[in-house]
């Protein structure tokens, strides 16, 4: 099992990570590695076994619907690199937001 | 915006819409922090919607009981396994990189919502993919006219939570696009399960359309699908839906660009300038690179717990719509109009049709005078000055005949204005129920003037009996006219 090199590229792209070449042929060497390692399960037939969706065997845990106190905006605003006393600072956003 | 042309467009605009309500709870999905619109910038963030390390989210009871009442009265198939994923993106208003959605395993899925037809010609059923229950990103703001490189960040909508709907393409015009849209934020406001208020945000919609293309070969061609976002009412999406119609149909004729040919494209609607624009290519759903959210562990619904929601429920507006019409003997129509005003006015319309034992006249009442109050005036039913009670006393009165419903409508208004009790208004007014003894007299009097009435009467015209009641009001307003008329034709024919 090998990845391609665009592959690791494009992996890369969207975690924001800027890799120079030689470091995108050391990723694509070892993400190679690592698919390869989990690529021996693919011998094994997994019909009658259930997808795992989580390791613990714990269900349903909920909180009920009740406020609890939040943070003051300038314990909120403490560790951001830029804040306005109101507002977290970042370089301007004029795209669409990806919310969805 | 284009004008609608006479002749049926040569292409069948086919639209499917998402939809994103926040649920009415107290808190948010995986914290205990406020869900209120409005309060100062950073009031109501934690360092679990913070995304802050070494945090932990715990689902929101209500939010999933309130997703799930949602899923059901959409007709949905709720799941009994179901979890959460990551969705990865990077935005300043998303601080873990990561919105907790749902990927894979839904809630629920495979539901439908019926909408009219604009035409009122028959019904449609618009298909539900899919429900699902996520959390909110923040709020980032950019003010060009301050010229500074800084986007600000409010996190406080952060962590709300989100019913994502998801529909079938299944609508057939922009019309009736709005008008699945009002029947669906009338069913959740009517279950309570969101206020679906667009101004604060509460419902968003973004709409998917493309057309359908019948070639001279036989052929229908299919153009891409292009989703539109950035629309801020339900107008601005059948505005916006009518635009990208013509645009793709003129872009069709010019490149003949079908389906899959060329990536999907989103464009954001203008609404001054009444046009949709391109904007980023949106990204493919592997993109988002989801997998479990490991810090979530799944829900499992059984049958009991969907039977007790279900139970719960209330009727939905389709349901009471014809239940009213049946329990009351109102018209459809009558019946649509007042489920589409609301619950609240729906109970009051039925407290006053109680107590005065007819659902027409109770009707009339609620649509021509106490609606159009409402609707000159503003303002909700809940907090209307003539009360339930008041309006039955009003109306049992015209039921007794102590004065006409013209008479009635001028107390009603007198009410309104004066604040004023029906019976304080009725007395100051000096309109004294007309005894039967004075009534005679009066009849009597009208008869003695009006000779050539009389005689036409006699001669079989009953209509010329319409003559005497003018007469009647001068002598006395307090009349009521139908009386007048049935009094003054047993005395003549009497004779
Ligand atoms: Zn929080």
């Amino acid at each position: 099992m090998t990845l391609a090199r665009q592959d690791v590229a494009k992996v890369a792209k969207l975690a924001r990570l800027a890799l120079s070449t030689e470091e995108l042929d050391r990723m694509t060497a070892e993400l190679s590695q690592i698919v390869g390692f989990v690529a021996q399960l693919e011998p094994l037939d997994t019909a009658a076994v259930a997808p795992l969706a989580h390791p613990l065997e714990t269900q349903n845990v909920f909180r009920d619907d009740v406020p609890a106190p939040s943070l003051t905006t300038a314990q909120a605003l403490q560790a951001a690199p830029r804040h306005d006393g109101e507002c977290f600072l970042v370089p301007a956003v004029l795209g669409e937001s990806g919310a969805a | 915006m284009t004008t609608q042309p006479v002749m049926p467009e040569p292409y069948v605009t086919v639209i499917g819409l998402e939809v994103h309500v926040q649920l009415q709870t107290q808190t948010k999905l995986f914290c205990g922090c406020s869900t209120r619109f409005g309060a100062p910038p950073n009031t109501q963030v934690c360092p679990v919607c913070l995304g802050l390390p070494g945090s932990l989210p715990v689902m929101n009871r209500a939010a999933f009981g309130l997703a799930m009442k949602a899923a059901l009265a959409l007709n949905c198939r709720i799941a009994a396994f179901t979890k959460w994923d990551r969705k990865n993106y990077f935005y300043p208003d998303l601080p873990k990189g990561y919105q907790i959605s749902q990927y894979d395993l839904p809630f629920s899925a495979d539901g439908w919502l019926e909408v009219a037809d604009p035409k009122g010609a028959f019904a449609r059923k618009v298909g539900i993919v899919r429900v699902h229950l996520e959390e909110d990103a923040g709020k980032s703001m950019h003010d060009e006219a301050v010229g500074t490189a800084d986007s600000r960040i409010d996190l406080n909508r952060a962590g709300t939570p989100l019913c994502e709907i998801v529909t079938q393409p299944d609508l057939r015009s922009p019309q009736e696009a709005r008008a699945w849209l009002n029947e669906l934020k009338l069913l959740l406001v009517y279950l309570g399960v969101s206020d679906c208020n667009m101004q604060e945000g509460s419902l968003r919609v973004d709409a998917n359309v493309n057309l359908h293309v019948p070639c001279p070969d036989g052929r229908i061609a299919k153009t891409p699908i292009v989703e539109i976002k950035n629309m801020n009412s339900f107008r601005s999406v059948e505005r916006a839906l009518a635009y990208e119609a013509a645009r793709q149909y003129d872009e069709w004729q010019a490149t003949k660009a079908e389906l899959g040919k060329i990536p999907k494209q989103t464009r954001g609607w203008d609404d001054p300038a009444g046009v949709t624009r391109a904007q980023r290519h949106k990204e493919e759903s592997s993109d988002y690179r989801y997998f479990p959210d490991p810090d979530l562990v799944p829900v499992t619904v059984s049958d009991a717990q969907v039977a007790d929601v279900r139970a719960a429920m209330g009727e939905p507006p389709a349901v009471l719509r014809q239940a009213l019409a049946e329990r009351w003997r109102i018209t459809a129509y009558d019946a649509e109009v007042l489920v589409n005003q609301g619950r609240e006015l729906v109970a009051y319309y039925e407290d006053v049709a109680t107590r005065v034992a007819d659902g027409k006249v109770a009707s009339n009442w609620l649509q021509q005078d106490v609606l159009r109050t409402l609707n000159e005036r503003g303002g909700m039913i809940d907090t209307f000055a003539i009360r339930p009670e008041a309006l039955a006393d009003l109306i049992g009165r015209v039921q007794k005949g102590d004065f006409d419903t013209s008479r009635g409508r001028e107390i009603f208004a007198e009410v309104l204005a004066s604040g004023r009790s029906v019976a304080d208004v009725v007395a100051s007014l000096g309109i004294a129920a007309v005894g039967d003894d004075e009534l005679v007299a009066l009849c009597r009097e009208l008869i003695a003037e009006n000779p050539k009435i009389v005689a036409d009467v006699q001669g079989g015209k009953e209509q010329a009996a319409a003559g005497l009641i003018g007469q009647a009001k001068k002598k006395n307003p307090n009349v009521n006219p139908g009386k007048v008329r049935q009094m003054c034709l047993d005395l003549i024919r009497g004779r």
